[in-house]
């Protein structure tokens, strides 16, 4: 065991004999998203370090600490990178790390494509509530050995334990991307999205904003002509459309900004525009609108509902509708069961995912 | 593999009991507990493991089925969830003192939305069939296990099952959306939606590869994608083994990714080649299957990456098929290599081992060293691509000396696995087949874990007990009688 491991476990065993609530936090960077921040911090940036990394097994294992735009560099220098495209929202003085980002959980714009972060999860090691160091799953492709505690762990934010080290399955980066434009309504973009999914086209990301659809194409070259001829639009300028995808992905596009709540709703793809004030921002081929909103909580959370989905408040000064979505009452009996299997003396991040937990 | 822990007798008197509680409200034919009607469902596709169930469930309803797992949870007796029977671990191995639930008669698919691209099935649509029903639309189910014109989808979920085409196309687990069923004491549930990233924990994927000890499922949501446009495959021969696996990581490392990639060495690629005359090279030490699908654009340009790689890596010949019909003739020998053994050798046993494929050399020089001290032939089947190694050892179960050298020769293979950092099983399951490798793989605080998970969903240990997870106490034993037989697990490692 790593002086690291052993400080941060050392710190977990105090924590759970005390009954300390500990806040486990790398960069900070999504210290906005879930619910309250309880508890002395447990910083996790100490554990740092790609451990393994072999490009043809298209699989990394990376310590918690371990900066993600480092991560990411490593793979983008061997050509590959995380599919997910995961949100960084660093800012100066605050970079995220990789155990941050499985603990949130957050995909970005190529998981219409690619898959969510979840799907790429292979294995962790975990430290949990008693101080123990735990490895579930591993690093190769396909592992049923036991439950799939590693995939769970992905969207915990952090309340299961604490995340030491995590394996990803990694891909190719595409030989060539490529950027075209629509007009069209909202309505005709969920429509085309839609109907384009069901059709083999190479298409990695896709937003509608303000009357404009955007699909971002990626593959070999040959594959992306034969595409733009069958989708149409105009092509956007390369350097251009690599900055739009990184402000989508980052929320830095101008339509993040703002002092209105930040909605994030969640629904079957195929819905048609959701009959709320205020103009969204669509992804993952419509299954994704975002949307800045001053209506009461209760509303969008049964729009989102009736259409079979489901409303997170992802940004806003007052989180007192709770960020997520509430649970029934036998979902939230499994969930506190899972915490108090892991975390017994639920000190870890209380309050984070709901106030339950 | 896994001993029979559990006591094997019927108690009529409980059978009786049991029989008639579920007769009132179960239609008789549903209630099966006469030996000749149960015998059938004495066993999964794992034959050398059997036990007639005391009671076999049959139900065709929600409501029956709520009412069965209330009625055998209020009576503390033990339920094993059974799919198409189609398992290769024994996860549906029967229980002497359980009811044997099987989701046979749940065989609708409810919903097929081709604009949504999901089909809503319950869990005893088989596998292809949801393929077949959504063709019409240009969609397909990627998950293909070898076994997908017989086994279910709701055994699928219960395995995370993967099949040939899971480096491009994921898992079970990748391509369900949702599953809704009735936990142990009968309460509905929902997991999973098709909507993107339901909140909190995510219990969807938890009870894919539960292997039936969580919850029991009623309706799954699969994912569809469209058909590719086109496939094709590139079959190369290689004059060493070693070097067909490198040729693997050169496709890797080139940026490719292969719609499938399967290897086969000699004595497999003999064997099915009498058996269906795919056209393999039989005198090739290995040869590889590496398939491209997309659009014809997309096909072209990967399929002369591919071979480029492949021939650079030394292929020593290679075939590209030229149309549908060949494609598949390249594939029918890699999907009959199972039966193919069958018909070389009076029985077979499959192991499921996954390992990181740069280890793969040694693995299967470990494997051909252990053929000579077992005196088995072991001809190996290798899903390539994501590493998920298929040695199957032919032997004779009627020579019960031959089983046990069996026995111990996988169980060597499969610590193998554990010890160059993989996995016992990569889509087979644990079952009661590897419980005892559990022990090998996990420590005792990982199981209690799994321990802990499934008394939160079934505090009373009902679902498919003694299956999958081993207890502590079997792995102490476990432990000792390595230690006995004089082969101390990883005789490399420091021990103190």
């Amino acid at each position: 065991m790593s002086e690291a491991v052993q400080s941060l476990a050392d710190r977990v065993r105090a924590a759970a004999d005390a009954g300390t609530r500990l806040r486990l936090r790398g960069g900070g960077t999504k210290d906005f998203y879930g619910g309250t921040l309880e508890g002395e911090v447990l910083d996790t940036r100490l554990h740092s370090g790609i451990a393994r990394y072999d490009p043809t097994e298209l699989v990394v294992t990376a310590r918690a600490g371990t900066p993600l735009a480092a991560l990411e560099a490593a793979l983008g220098e061997k050509g590959q990178m995380l599919a997910f495209e995961p949100p960084h929202f660093s800012q100066s003085g605050s970079a995220a790390t990789v155990g941050g980002c499985v603990a949130a959980g957050l995909s970005g714009p190529r998981r219409i494509a690619a898959g969510a972060l979840r799907d790429f999860v292979l294995g962790a090691v975990l430290l949990d509530g008693r101080g123990r160091v735990l490895r579930f799953g591993g690093e190769v492709m396909k592992n049923v050995a036991g439950y799939d505690v590693a995939r769970l762990l992905a969207g915990s934010l952090g309340t299961l334990g604490v995340i030491l080290e995590v394996s990803l399955k990694v891909l190719p980066r595409p030989v060539e991307e490529q950027t075209r434009r629509f007009e069209c309504s909202q309505a005709e973009a969920i429509e085309r999205l839609n109907a384009w999914a069901g059709q083999p086209h190479p298409i990695s990301a896709a937003t509608w904003h303000a009357g404009v659809l955007r699909l971002r194409l990626s593959g070999a070259a040959a594959a992306l002509r034969a595409a733009a001829a069958r989708l149409g639009g105009e092509a956007v300028a390369a350097h251009a459309a690599a900055q739009y995808w990184d402000a989508v992905r980052e929320q830095r596009h101008p339509f993040f900004s703002g002092d209105s709540p930040l909605w994030r709703l969640a629904v079957p793809a195929g819905t048609g525009p959701l009959a709320l004030a205020g103009e969204p921002l669509l992804e993952w081929g419509g299954a994704l609108r975002w949307l800045r909103s001053d209506l009461e909580p209760m509303l969008l959370r049964e729009a989102a509902a009736r259409a079979g989905g489901h409303a997170t408040l992802f940004r806003a000064r007052n989180k007192s509708a709770g960020a997520f979505a509430p649970l029934n009452a036998l979902q939230m009996r499994l969930q506190r069961g899972l915490k108090a299997a892991f975390d017994p003396q639920g000190i870890f991040n209380r309050g984070r995912l709901y106030p339950e937990l | 593999m896994g001993a029979d822990e559990r006591n094997p007798a019927i108690d009529p008197r409980r059978q009786q009991a049991v029989a008639a509680a579920l007769r009132a409200f179960l239609p008789p034919q549903s209630v099966l507990y006469e030996a000749e009607d149960t015998r059938p469902y004495e066993c999964d596709g794992l034959t050398a493991y059997r036990r007639v169930p005391m009671v076999v469930a049959l139900p065709e309803t929600e409501e029956q089925l709520r009412r069965t797992l209330q009625t055998c949870h209020a009576m503390e007796v033990p339920v094993v969830p059974r799919g198409a029977g189609t398992g290769l671990s024994g996860g549906a191995l029967p229980l002497a003192d359980g009811v044997l639930l099987s989701m046979a008669k749940f065989m609708r698919v409810l919903r097929v939305d081709p604009v949504a691209r999901v089909a809503v099935v319950q869990p005893g649509v088989r596998n292809a069939a949801i393929s077949d029903v959504v063709a019409p639309f240009g969609l397909y189910y990627a998950p293909d296990p070898s076994s997908q014109i017989a086994c279910s989808i709701g055994g699928n979920v219960a395995e995370n099952s993967g099949g040939v085409h899971c480096l491009k196309y994921g898992l079970t687990v990748h391509n369900v959306l949702q599953v809704k069923g009735y936990t142990v004491e009968g309460e509905p549930f929902t997991f999973g939606s098709e909507a993107p990233d339901t909140p909190g924990y995510d219990l969807l994927a938890l009870a894919i590869g539960s292997e039936g000890l969580l919850a029991v499922i009623t309706e799954v949501t699969v994912k569809l994608l469209p058909k590719p446009q086109l496939a094709q495959v590139v079959m190369a021969s290689f004059d060493d083994v070693e070097k067909a696996g490198a040729a693997v990581a050169a496709v890797i490392a080139a940026g490719i990714i292969p719609a499938g990639l399967e290897m086969m060495d000699r004595p497999a690629t003999r064997a099915v080649e009498d058996f269906v005359h795919a056209g393999y090279d039989v005198d090739a030490a290995a040869i590889l299957l590496a398939e491209s699908d997309g659009t014809p654009e997309e096909v072209a340009e990967e399929i002369a990456h591919i071979k480029a790689v492949l021939e650079a890596a030394g292929a020593t010949r290679m075939t590209v098929s030229r149309d549908e019909a060949e494609r598949l003739r390249f594939w029918s020998g890699r999907k009959a290599a199972f039966p193919a053994m069958g018909r070389i050798s009076p029985d077979y046993y499959c192991m499921d081992g996954t390992i990181p494929r740069r280890r793969l050399g040694e693995v299967l020089r470990f494997i051909a060293e252990l053929e000579k001290k077992y005196g088995l032939r072991c001809p190996n089947v290798f899903h390539a691509g994501d590493g998920n190694l298929h040695p199957l050892i032919l032997f004779d179960a009627n020579d019960a000396q031959e089983l046990e050298r069996t026995e111990r020769f996988a169980a060597e293979v499969l610590e193998k696995c554990v010890e160059v950092g993989g996995t016992i099983t990569g889509e087979h399951g644990v079952g009661v087949e590897k419980i005892d490798q559990m022990c090998v793989q996990f420590r005792d605080e990982e199981l209690e874990i799994f321990h802990a998970v499934k008394r939160v969903f079934d505090p009373k240990g009902l679902l498919n007990p003694g299956k999958a997870v081993p207890t502590l106490q079997r792995c102490a034993e476990f432990g000792r009688m390595h230690v006995r037989g004089g082969q101390l697990k990883h005789p490399e490692l420091p021990r103190f």
